[in-house]
């Protein structure tokens, strides 16, 4: 049957996840987009939530189940503190949860628990490449069998905490097909560059990363020697991105209705003008709209059906929605929404970015 | 719990409406398109049948015959009425929109029966969509100074007198008005006010039968669309009815118009419905659109960056995202529905949405297939001509736009008009 409510639980962690959004993440979005950096044990705080870890079951050091449901649910709520900061959070995620849904027994065992153990840590992955036709069904990155391994060559662009990562999952096509790597840190040929300097996402660490020869061994293939189907881990991510960006409009939507409310414009608030009212109701439509559609591709994740259309469209809608959206935050704010001070041009600035994050964050 | 398991009833429902979409309704869609008026006599006495052999009655939930062998501690499933109308709708719209319109099992009129009136009129009047033959419903709302400002500028009277009300007015764009009066022993739900001094809280539905003296049919309309289904004007002059077919109560609350909400209460179920209806057009025109397509060699790829996708492709996959996520929005606004939710905000949020975007689908698709869109002998062209009427009844796009607008904004219609 049909269900549109989250269970008690669920909402018992989008409360958890609300409250460190409002209080810890609305607070720092703004310095941080501008230093370039988070303060100091805000994500850790974020990671100390367990949204992860309660995606791991027990045996591989969490204490639950994966739910892309539960998983979308708190990213919502997270990225509507700040979308920067959310991706932090959950760039151990774009590293464990590959694993443990297309990962050996072997792989899962010896890799999750390092990971889910303990205080956040950086491991993270490679998967955006520098090109403006970027297709994840298509890498340019290459892996080629070499002495029992595989050799790797290619580039990757926006690798969240390169810098300093324990580990990385590195995707790219093997014989045509995409696949992904764990590589160690300081692995030879692994060339980490220069921090990206983007539109957005100011305050997220994020870095090119050549890889020129770098040879892993056999059982680094994610899935072992036949490796995995990478369609789960592409539509997981989709919808992964589709929920962040749920939160970072729904965001810039509330701010907007409430500073509406409070403008006076020739004598009345400017939310009783039909023009902004009506603006206003589209926002949520849109919103309500797409959610449901993140909802459903997710809840196939979850059903172990076939999500990869439902993931993709609900990306193709999400991206969208967060343009709409936030650009309209900024506009019913006037010459208030272009000022740094108010925090919907920065949200303009994430929300754009949408259709290039997947890879960034998993479910 | 979020889940989007389809029911197995609602399943069967979907299957069986879509055997009589594609055999009884397609076939002739462009026939009766082609002939306004003439009345769908084969598609309207299947649908009667049809019904019957499935138990008969009203599509409205709350219209259906008590059942007796249910134990009464048994734990009942969860209730789905809204639901499988919803996809009923959608599915015979798929079918025909017009020929939908024409379907004898209690739409609107009944709707508003089912949702206000007491357990004698739900009696009285929605057990005839079960008899020998074929009845009709229909709702006189708009008048031809007031449409959506019809409550509070509402000119049709009801005046008690003993145990009857006599009514005066002109009601015009009743949707199968005549078919409900005339073609069939069926009945109207007509807004009328008790008190004109009251404005809002003055108004009631009331519900006239055919044969009712005073009571004519005086004009059909020629439209641009929905042509199989008939739009009529009914005059009431000094229309006497008894005085149990007032829906909810006959006095004026002075200081509230409570009377008046529960009455509106109807559109919170037929506006979901309206918007299955729409959306069924506009997945008719997705789902041909791609037939021809593919029929050319186009192939949709999905999964590609837009960078990578050619026009007609991104066109295609825009349409299925606003369509899947519009219907879920009317799945969610008939869930509540069914669960008993107050559902005003989402049956509006549906109606806005689904009317937006099949107008939106059909009239790119017209142009995407060029010539061929633009003839006659494709579907197309009616489709867009049957779209536009979603985004004008039961409440304009702009008329649902403000419901929401006050309802997110937490403003009166004094605070927003």
């Amino acid at each position: 049957m049909y269900g549109f409510e989250p269970t008690d639980e669920q909402n018992m962690l989008i409360d958890a996840v609300r409250r460190y959004a409002e209080k810890d993440l609305r607070a720092a979005g703004h310095d941080a987009d501008e230093a370039e950096e988070f303060p100091a044990g805000l994500i850790e705080k974020g990671w100390e939530l367990g949204v992860l870890q309660a995606s791991i079951p027990e045996a591989y050091g969490g204490f639950g189940e994966r739910s892309a449901v539960t998983g979308v649910l708190a990213a919502e709520e997270m990225a509507w503190g700040d979308l920067a900061a959310a991706l932090a959070v959950m760039t151990p995620a774009t590293y464990a949860m590959p694993i443990l849904l297309a990962g050996t027994e072997t792989q899962k065992k010896s890799l999750l628990p390092p990971v889910i153990e303990g205080e956040w840590q950086p491991y993270t992955s490679a998967f955006i490449e520098p090109d403006f036709d970027f297709y994840p069904g298509e890498m340019r990155t290459q892996a080629t069998r070499s002495d029992g391994g595989y050799t790797l060559v290619g580039a990757k662009a926006m690798v969240p905490y390169a810098d300093q990562a324990r580990g990385l999952l590195v995707y790219a096509a093997c014989d045509g097909k995409t696949q992904a790597f764990v590589v160690p840190a300081q692995t030879a040929g692994l060339t980490v560059g220069k921090r990206e300097q983007l539109l957005g996402l100011g305050a997220l660490p994020l870095f090119r990363v050549q890889l020129e020869g770098v040879q892993v061994p056999g059982d680094s293939r994610l899935g072992g020697d036949q490796g995995c189907d990478p369609n789960p881990l592409l539509a997981a991510t989709s919808v992964a991105v589709a929920g962040l960006a749920l939160g970072l409009s729904r965001a810039a939507y509330e701010y907007a209705r409430d500073y509406a409310k409070d403008r006076v414009v020739f004598g009345t608030p400017v939310a009783q003008k039909q023009s902004i009212a009506f603006g206003l109701a589209e926002m949520a439509i849109e919103i309500e709209a797409i959610r449901l559609m993140v909802w459903e591709a997710a809840w196939l994740l979850d059903a172990g059906k076939d999500a990869g259309k439902a993931a993709y469209l609900a990306l193709t809608g999400a991206s969208d929605m967060a343009m709409m959206v936030t650009d309209r935050a900024v506009q019913y704010l006037g010459g208030h929404g272009y000022i740094r001070e108010h925090p919907v041009e920065r949200w303009m600035r994430n929300g754009r970015g949408v259709p290039a994050f997947p890879g960034l964050a998993m479910v | 719990m979020i889940s989007f398991e389809m029911p197995e009833k609602v399943q069967h429902t979907v299957n069986l409406m879509t055997m009589v979409a594609e055999n009884m309704m397609r076939p002739v869609a462009r026939h009766f398109d082609e002939r306004e008026h003439e009345i769908p006599w084969d598609y309207i006495n299947f649908m009667h049948d049809a019904s019957k052999q499935m138990g008969g009655g009203s599509f409205v939930p709350g219209g259906e015959k008590p059942r007796k062998e249910e134990a009464p501690d048994k734990p009942k499933p969860p209730p789905i009425g809204y639901q499988r109308l919803a996809y009923t709708a959608e599915i015979l719209s798929w079918g025909d929109a017009g020929l939908y319109l024409c379907t004898p099992a209690g739409m609107l009129g009944a709707a508003a029966v089912a949702a206000t009136g007491t357990p004698e009129q739900k009696q009285r009047f929605l057990t005839r969509f079960g008899g020998d033959k074929p009845v009709f419903d229909a709702m006189a709302l708009t008048e031809s100074h007031a449409g959506s400002a019809m409550p509070a500028e509402v000119r049709t009277t009801a005046v008690r007198d003993g145990e009857s009300w006599v009514l005066n007015g002109e009601k015009i764009f009743v949707t199968a008005g005549h078919k409900a009066l005339v073609d069939s022993e069926g009945f109207i739900v007509v807004w009328a006010t008790i008190d004109p001094s009251a404005g809002r809280a003055g108004v009631r539905p009331f519900v006239i039968e055919a044969g009712t003296p005073g009571c004519q049919v005086t004009k059909l309309e020629h439209k641009l669309g929905i042509r199989a289904s008939d739009t009529a004007s009914v005059v009431l002059q000094d229309c006497r009815i008894p005085f149990g077919n007032i829906l909810g109560s006959p006095e004026v609350e002075k200081k509230t118009t409570e009377g008046f909400k529960g009455a509106m209460a109807t559109f919170d179920a037929s506006r979901p419905l309206v918007a299955a209806s729409a959306l069924g057009v506009a997945r008719a025109t997705v789902e041909r659109l791609k037939e021809v397509l593919e029929a050319r060699g186009v192939v949709i790829r999905y999964g590609l960056p837009r960078s990578r996708l050619t026009n007609l492709e991104r066109e295609l996959i825009d349409m299925e995202v606003l369509l899947r996520s519009s219907w879920l929005l009317v799945l969610k606004a008939v869930w509540m529905m069914d669960e008993r939710k107050p559902n005003n905000l989402e049956a509006s949020m549906s109606k806005v949405r689904a009317g937006d975007i099949v107008v939106r689908i059909t009239q790119k698709a017209v142009e995407l297939l060029g010539p061929l869109g633009y003839s006659r002998e494709e579907l197309l062209e009616k489709w867009f001509r049957d779209a536009k009427i979603n985004d004008l009844y039961e409440g304009t796009g702009q008329i649902n736009r403000l419901i929401v607008a006050r309802r997110i904004l937490d403003y009166s219609r004094h605070e927003l008009a």
